[in-house]
């Protein structure tokens, strides 16, 4: 054929020593989570959400001590003033001058020669302060939420699906029930009964919220319950519990940690449209979702007190779920190339 | 002959992640008029490829033709646009998928959905497809076609719907039939009657059909050419007589030795060491060199050309080249290979005289609401110390509910599990039971499901010892994990990696360190080979006769395939909806087979043997023969010393009768 048969000598035609030796060179021995945090590194969307969150929750933390205003310190004289931040207000199309929408510099009229970095409210109390407390609020009971959704959800879900049976028809008879009472009803009634505040809301949240994760869970652990791992692992003579936590719950985590993921920010959501109903956190605390019902009503005229806080609650969402993308693939063994 | 369709040098090519994957890297063969041409080839040798890009069915994106040909009529199909092509799909060219439970729209009647593709080929009014529809399954052998018109697909048996998924692929006459592993997810007695149907239609309407397959005996049993593929190249391609009795690729020859033959008896299995290569790098040169035995330095160096050994049979491989040396086939590759099975036979009697499992009587119904599956319906049996003993028969009869019943998944319903005179479903005290469960094992069917995808090779295979305690430390436990990966075949560098790393047959190999951990003395394997390729089927069938000659186990080897059961067990039981009907020594269950049923399994087993496939006459079971609740109950009997047949007393005599005039 068209192969010149002047190339082909005899000594091609010897055996071939094998030239196939060990099939591939081992990769070094690193930990589990050594690895998880290279793969978690690697996918930028999901380090940029970390970084992110990290920046967020540092400010949410220090943020108020930048300055010696108190979130609830009212000073009327000092009513409605736009932000001004250091060396940015020479950039005048950054809004970030003092200056209002009618052009007029109200720090010059008023006479406050301090800056306000995000202005301040209608009471005249320090924006950049109730924004960051606001926000160390929201986080604090988004993440308190889910994490008493988490597990409850995963407990739940978990022996609903693993015991099976009886026990498992009449556990989903209650998530049914449950379901089956819009979950705004629960909120407003428990709100009636308990004090509005932190621990009240937080409370409204779980009452319905873990639901969702428990759904998840027991959907996963009855799929991976018949699973020929898991009944290789029965057959070795494993208990219940080296079942659960070696080969259930490992497996189940992609699936329960993009949940708890998404139920951060909607909970930062819940608790903000909360407060936006009048049923939340009750002022001078400030919140999210409170700072966004305050400013919305003043939108057109200091449309600064809105930007703010909806600025960061975006933020947080989106951080929230880069993370938990990131996070999925990089607990995943099989990611590993 | 004539010449229906050409292929000349095809390329096929998937755009990935990681790259360019060569599929189908210059396949050139043609299709006679009225032949079968069988592609047979290991998982990923691009046959199933190949066939979907003649009928250009390939996803684009990801997958496109990079080169070649297609020609049909005069035509070259690579050209042809996806609306051409629309014509020529379903009437000119038509394509039978594999698994029938997804071919079929369940919400579509299946008239309809014959109908659909009359009226639509063959401009015909509604009236005359109907009459068509109904000749067709009259043809396919679906009986009151008229009534089953109006079903839909899920009131049909498998069998059926592939039925009717061969009635629709030949509704408009097709030229080609391009049968993609038509029979694979079919039980053996069905997947017989498939092919005749296959063959009856082919010689009736003159078709050419192409089918693929990975299943040597199917090739045997229908095929007129037969060409052979590995890594997306075809190896070798001639008549069928030509490929089974004088095959000249080391290729084919590894295939054709790694299937263990009914007619034949052999000690060992001739396997192909190492897995096929990645098609994202194909490798220089014969991209089948690295699991050559026979490989010279030219096969890493030069692709060979396909050379001719005669008029229509040509292999690609050096070995054929004037320069090269003469080598000899290996012997079992000889026509007719005979082996004294009897001194073998001897040699098991000799070792089996204790009980080591006895199992009585043993029940297992599930129930879903009022509805009761009686899957394991009062079966009893032994299992000797050292013995292997088989246990077969078709999806749903109850032989994996029966391990799993043993090793106590299930709480059986009824009945004795007695393992060294102690009856296992007894025991309640945790102890006990961790005792029992380091002795008695199981291998699973499936290597993808049965290994943890979240634990490392080493966690996986250690986790027996951790349960049991069984290594004082982690030096200890380590050291144990290499060697058992060793005595496995795999290297101690896969101690830390994860499961998905494996290909199917290194999965089987950990599953079976996994078990070995624990030091046990009974192995049940669940169809541990179903889900692999031939080649590979044959190295993990020989791991475990290797492992049983060392450690002396015993297993219970529970398959579907009747053909490596009987290589690799000194005894079968053939289980019928959920009894055994018949238990014998193998070589004497296949010589002598008494039980309608098991007569039947035998003979829809396809041999790698084109001359006897050819002669052989299917025996068909009728199913209304079987005990149905009336009468009296036929019971396992023993008519001759270690041979048990399911049988009412009257059968009992005339089957006494009939060996006493022997």
């Amino acid at each position: 054929m068209s192969i010149n048969e002047k190339e082909i000598t005899d000594d091609l035609f010897l055996p071939a020593d094998s030239e196939n030796g060990t099939e591939a060179i081992s990769r070094p021995t690193i930990t589990y989570w050594a690895e998880v945090w290279k793969r978690f590194r690697k996918n930028k969307a999901a380090f940029i959400g970390l970084i992110l969150i990290s920046i967020i929750l540092a400010l949410a933390i220090f943020g108020p001590y930048a300055n010696e205003h108190g979130y609830d310190e009212q000073n009327l004289t000092r009513a409605n003033l736009p932000p001004k931040i250091p060396i940015l207000e020479q950039v005048s199309w950054l809004g970030v001058s003092g200056t209002d929408i009618q052009g007029i510099d109200r720090y010059k009229e008023s006479g406050i020669t301090e800056y306000f970095w995000f202005g301040t409210d209608n009471l005249g109390r320090d924006l950049w302060t109730r924004v960051w407390e606001g926000t160390r609020i929201s986080l604090y009971i988004a993440i308190l939420a889910a994490l008493i959704d988490l597990i409850i959800g995963v407990v739940y879900g978990g022996i609903s699906a693993y015991y099976g049976g009886r026990i498992d028809n009449i556990m989903q008879r209650i998530v049914e029930i449950l379901v089956g009472i819009p979950s705004l009803i629960v909120v407003i009634l428990l709100i009636l009964v308990l004090q509005p505040g932190i621990i009240s809301i937080t409370l409204a949240m779980v009452i319905t919220g873990w639901v969702g994760m428990a759904r998840i869970v027991r959907g996963q652990i009855l799929k991976l319950k018949e699973q020929e791992y898991v009944l290789a692992s029965r057959t070795l003579g494993a208990k219940d519990r080296r079942l659960i936590w070696k080969h259930l719950i490992p497996n189940t985590m992609g699936p329960i940690i993009i949940t708890t993921m998404f139920t951060i920010p909607t909970a930062i959501f819940t608790e903000a449209f909360l407060s936006f109903i009048g049923l939340g956190l009750q002022p001078p605390i400030a919140s999210l979702g409170t700072l966004i019902n305050d400013g919305y009503k003043l939108l057109r005229i200091y449309p600064h007190m809105l930007a703010f806080s909806s600025i960061i609650i975006s933020l947080i969402m989106i951080s929230f779920n880069l993370i938990g993308d990131g996070l999925r693939d990089a607990l995943d063994p099989k990611m590993r190339k | 002959m004539e010449k229906i369709l050409e292929v000349k040098d095809l390329q096929v090519s998937f755009d990935t992640y990681a790259g360019e994957v060569k599929a189908v890297r210059g396949v050139s063969f043609h299709l006679n008029k009225g032949e079968i041409l069988a592609i047979v080839g290991e998982s990923g040798s691009g046959k199933s490829v190949t066939s979907k890009s003649l009928m250009k069915l390939i996803p684009n994106p990801p997958g496109r033709i990079t080169g070649g040909e297609i020609i049909f009529k005069g035509d070259n199909l690579v050209n042809f646009t996806e609306k051409q092509m629309q014509k020529i799909r379903g009437s000119d060219i038509s394509m039978i998928f594999q698994d029938p439970m997804t071919s079929l729209n369940p919400t579509m009647t299946v008239g309809n959905q014959i109908i659909e593709s009359i009226i639509k080929h063959q401009k015909q009014s509604k009236h005359q497809a109907k009459d068509k529809a109904i000749k067709l399954l009259e043809m396919v052998g679906i009986p009151n076609p008229e009534k089953r018109l109006s079903s839909y697909p899920h009131q049909f048996s498998g069998g059926m719907r592939q039925r009717v998924v061969i009635a629709m692929a030949i509704s408009c006459n097709p030229k080609v039939l391009i049968a993609d592993e038509p029979t694979t997810a079919l039980d053996v007695t069905i997947q017989a009657q498939i092919l005749e149907l296959l063959r009856n239609l082919q010689k009736r309407m003159e078709t050419s059909i192409i089918f693929i397959t990975h299943d040597l005996g199917v090739v045997a049993n229908i095929a007129d050419r037969v060409a052979v593929m590995y890594a997306g190249k075809i190896v070798e391609i001639g008549k069928v007589e030509e490929i089974f009795y004088n095959p000249q690729h080391p290729y084919t020859w590894g295939l054709l030795g790694a299937m263990p033959n009914l007619n034949e008896d052999s000690e060992e299995l001739i396997t192909i060491p190492g897995s096929p290569p990645n098609l994202l790098n194909p490798p220089n040169g014969d991209a089948f060199a690295e699991r050559n035995q026979y490989a010279m330095k030219i096969d890493y160096q030069l692709e060979p050309p396909m050379f001719k050994v005669s008029e229509t049979h040509f292999a690609a491989t050096w070995l054929l080249h004037e320069k090269s040396p003469k080598i000899i086939p290996p012997d079992t590759l000889r026509k007719h290979r005979q082996v004294s099975a009897i001194e073998k036979q001897k040699d098991r009697l000799a070792k089996k005289r204790e009980k080591l499992l006895e199992v009585k009587n043993l029940k297992q119904y599930f129930s879903s609401g009022s509805n009761v599956v009686k899957a394991v319906d009062g079966i009893n049996f032994d299992i000797y110390k050292g013995e292997t003993f088989g246990l077969v028969g078709e999806s749903g009869c109850g032989k994996s509910t029966t391990g799993r019943t043993i090793i106590r998944l299930y709480e059986a319903t009824d009945g004795e599990v007695l393992y060294n005179n102690v009856n296992i479903h007894d025991k309640r005290v945790s102890g006990d039971l961790q005792k029992l469960n380091q002795n008695i094992q199981m291998i699973f069917q499936d290597p993808y499901s049965s290994l943890n995808p979240r634990q490392t090779v080493a966690d996986i295979i250690a986790e027996g010892m951790d349960i049991h305690g069984l290594a004082s430390s982690k030096k200890e436990r380590l050291g144990k994990v290499y060697e058992l990966l060793e005595t496995v075949g795999l290297n101690r560098e896969h101690a830390n990696r994860y499961p998905h790393e494996f290909s199917g047959g290194q999965r089987q190999r950990i599953g079976i360190a996994r078990a070995l951990a624990v030091d046990p003395e009974f192995i049940i394997a669940d169809e541990p080979i179903s889900a692999l390729d031939v080649s590979i089927q044959a190295q993990v069938v020989n791991l475990m006769k290797k492992l049983q000659k060392e450690k002396g186990l015993t297993y219970l080897f529970i398959a579907h395939d009747l053909s490596m059961v009987k290589y690799i067990s000194d005894r079968i039981g053939v289980m019928y909806k959920g009894k055994i009907v018949e238990l014998a020594e193998s070589e004497e269950l296949y010589q002598n087979p008494l039980h309608a049923y098991t007569k039947s399994l035998l003979s829809a087993i396809p041999l790698p043997d084109p001359d006897t496939e050819k002669i052989r006459k299917r025996i068909k079971f009728d199913e209304s023969l079987f005990w149905n609740g009336e009468g009296e109950e036929p019971i396992l009997r023993e008519v001759k010393e270690g041979h048990w047949v399911s049988c009412t007393e009257q059968d009992f005599q005339s089957i006494k009768k009939q060996f006493n005039a022997v």
